[in-house]
């Protein structure tokens, strides 16, 4: 069974792809048992044990429904922006670390899509797309409730965009790369006591999740679809799988989002005491270093996943506890809070990496 | 030529054709952001990935989204499109080939300057040599362009504060 290391790292390509798509579905069914639960209900419990079948039965009702074309619309680019919202968000997650690396004899198997060093910006530009899938979807609807949340999506995208680039300058000043493997590396180093990047990021890391949840369109800014407002804002005449598509797309970002705050502030796969586990498995239980490493890395890629969905159950419990944010307080918080913020947080990162404090 | 680079200008030259030609404005600006990924593929071929990431960031990402968000906002669609004059369309065309003519027959007998591989640096689009030569050789235009970036931001941030007396909706 040798595969050549392309097919390898085409295979984790794979895996990621499955993985992404795994997390969306049961982030639905994770969504609804945790809105039961903070508002004291039962939730889904009839499909399955626990309703752990539900994401499965709306799939299917998803799939059954009609296909509807509201007139008017144009047609090409109504099939499109659904596409197009799912691409977007399913490609971001090809550069994220999801562990480090395993090794089997000569083969070095990485566990990330793809490595490329300009990683982090890769992220970034696939976010700043994700917002055209709901700009064509709801201009193409031919109406005006989704037009203006296509509106809407798109001033509130670039505007916080600017805050969430600036609050990542902080952290590529201490870092000095682009490569989210280096940055996760970085957090983490033999023998010595050494702090994720959230010990010297707080603000930054605030600015970041805010600028998440606005990026994601996650309660409290969920202003494109505001359902009180704007019926379903961009997606009120998607039925069917189309509807579906976009569904998934705001879970895959969730995930993607959860992925990448974990790898920039919560030491990715690293976790506590590794390097002194890894050297007691070798001295006092006789494995090799590789066997030894193998086991680290696996324990990183369990510990990656669990900040994971830490992170997507708060993306969650935010939603069933906040209100909606008013159109003009989000831009307000957006343009004359967070940006002159994330301005100060570079400052004294400046600062305080001159003066030593911080490297 | 590889025909990687051949497939990506075919796409190029394809969807600029299309950005001209479209009817709809807003299919105009869809092709433009596929010639604006095109453009960044080609920018990968030449081992530039900070200026691809980049090129789709700042434009295929911020001022597209922008272009997009007033045609939506103007409505503006093949009725309302103004149709020109004839004449308006003639002396445009004439232009056009001209400026074409003249390009053809400036860069017809132009030999690429080849590169010698002794000295070629294979790193020189990578994202530390360009903030080396950012910071050390052009440091000052650098500084004066952040400068003129962080003053628009300052001035769209005071024009959104809530002035005294302004109402709350």
């Amino acid at each position: 069974m040798t595969l050549p290391a392309l097919g390898w790292q085409g295979l984790v390509v794979l895996v990621v792809f499955g993985v992404s798509l795994l997390i969306a579905t049961y982030s639905t069914y994770a969504e609804r048992v945790i809105a039961a639960f903070l508002q004291d209900r039962v939730g889904p419990d009839r499909a399955g044990p626990f309703g752990l079948l539900q994401p499965l039965a709306d799939a299917v009702k998803l799939f059954t429904k009609e296909e509807f074309f509201p007139a008017g619309a144009n047609r090409a680019l109504f099939v499109f922006g659904p596409c197009l919202a799912m691409v977007t968000a399913l490609m971001s997650s090809a550069v994220i670390p999801f562990g480090n690396f395993l090794q089997f004899g000569d083969t070095i198997i990485h566990l990330q899509g793809i490595e490329i060093n300009v990683g982090m910006l890769y992220v970034f530009g696939m976010v700043s797309l994700g917002v055209y899938g709901i700009m064509i979807g709801g201009w193409a609807s031919n109406n005006k409730f989704s037009l203006l949340g296509a509106i809407r999506a798109a001033s509130q995208n670039i505007s916080y965009e600017i805050a969430m680039g600036l609050a990542l300058i902080a952290v590529l000043m201490m870092s000095g790369t682009l490569s989210l493997r280096e940055i996760t590396l970085q957090q983490s180093v033999a023998g010595e006591w050494h702090f994720w990047n959230i010990a010297k990021q707080p603000l930054g890391f605030i600015i970041f999740i805010v600028c998440a949840f606005a990026e994601t369109n996650r309660t409290p800014f969920d202003l494109p679809e505001c359902e009180t407002e704007l019926i379903g804002g961009y997606h009120t005449e998607y039925s069917s799988m189309k509807m579906g598509l976009y569904l998934f797309a705001e879970y895959i970002n969730v995930f993607v989002a959860s992925a990448v705050m974990s790898v920039l502030y919560f030491g990715g796969f690293n976790f506590p005491f590794q390097y002194e586990l890894r050297d007691w498995l070798v001295s006092s239980r006789g494995l090799e270093l590789v066997t030894a490493q193998n086991i680290i890395t696996i324990l990183g890629l369990v510990g990656l996943f669990a900040k994971i969905f830490g992170f997507i159950f708060f993306f969650m419990w935010v939603r069933w506890t906040l209100p909606r944010f008013r159109y003009d307080q989000l831009m307000r918080l957006g343009w004359t809070i967070l940006i002159p913020l994330a301005i100060f947080n570079i400052m004294l990162t400046g600062g305080l990496i001159t003066f030593g404090v911080i490297k | 030529m590889s025909p990687l680079f051949l497939f990506l200008s075919f796409v190029a030259l394809l969807s600029a054709l299309g950005v001209v030609l479209a009817k709809n404005p807003v299919h105009s600006v869809l092709f433009l952001i596929l010639t604006f990924f095109t453009l960044s593929g080609h920018y990968l071929l030449l081992n530039a990935q900070f200026l691809a990431a980049v090129n789709i960031i700042v434009y295929a990402g911020a001022i597209m989204v922008l272009f997009l968000f007033v045609i939506m906002f103007l409505n503006l669609n093949e009725e309302t499109e103004p149709h020109k004059p004839a004449l308006a369309k003639i002396a445009a065309a004439i232009a056009g080939g001209s400026l074409l003519l003249i390009l053809v027959a400036a860069l017809r007998n132009v030999n690429p300057a080849g590169y010698d591989p002794a000295t070629f640096k294979s790193q020189i689009g990578m994202v530390d040599q360009l903030g080396l030569v950012l910071f050390q050789q052009y440091a000052l235009p650098f500084e004066l362009a952040s400068i003129l970036l962080l003053a628009a931001m300052v001035g769209s941030v005071m024009l959104g504060k809530r002035e005294t007396g302004e109402r709350n909706f």
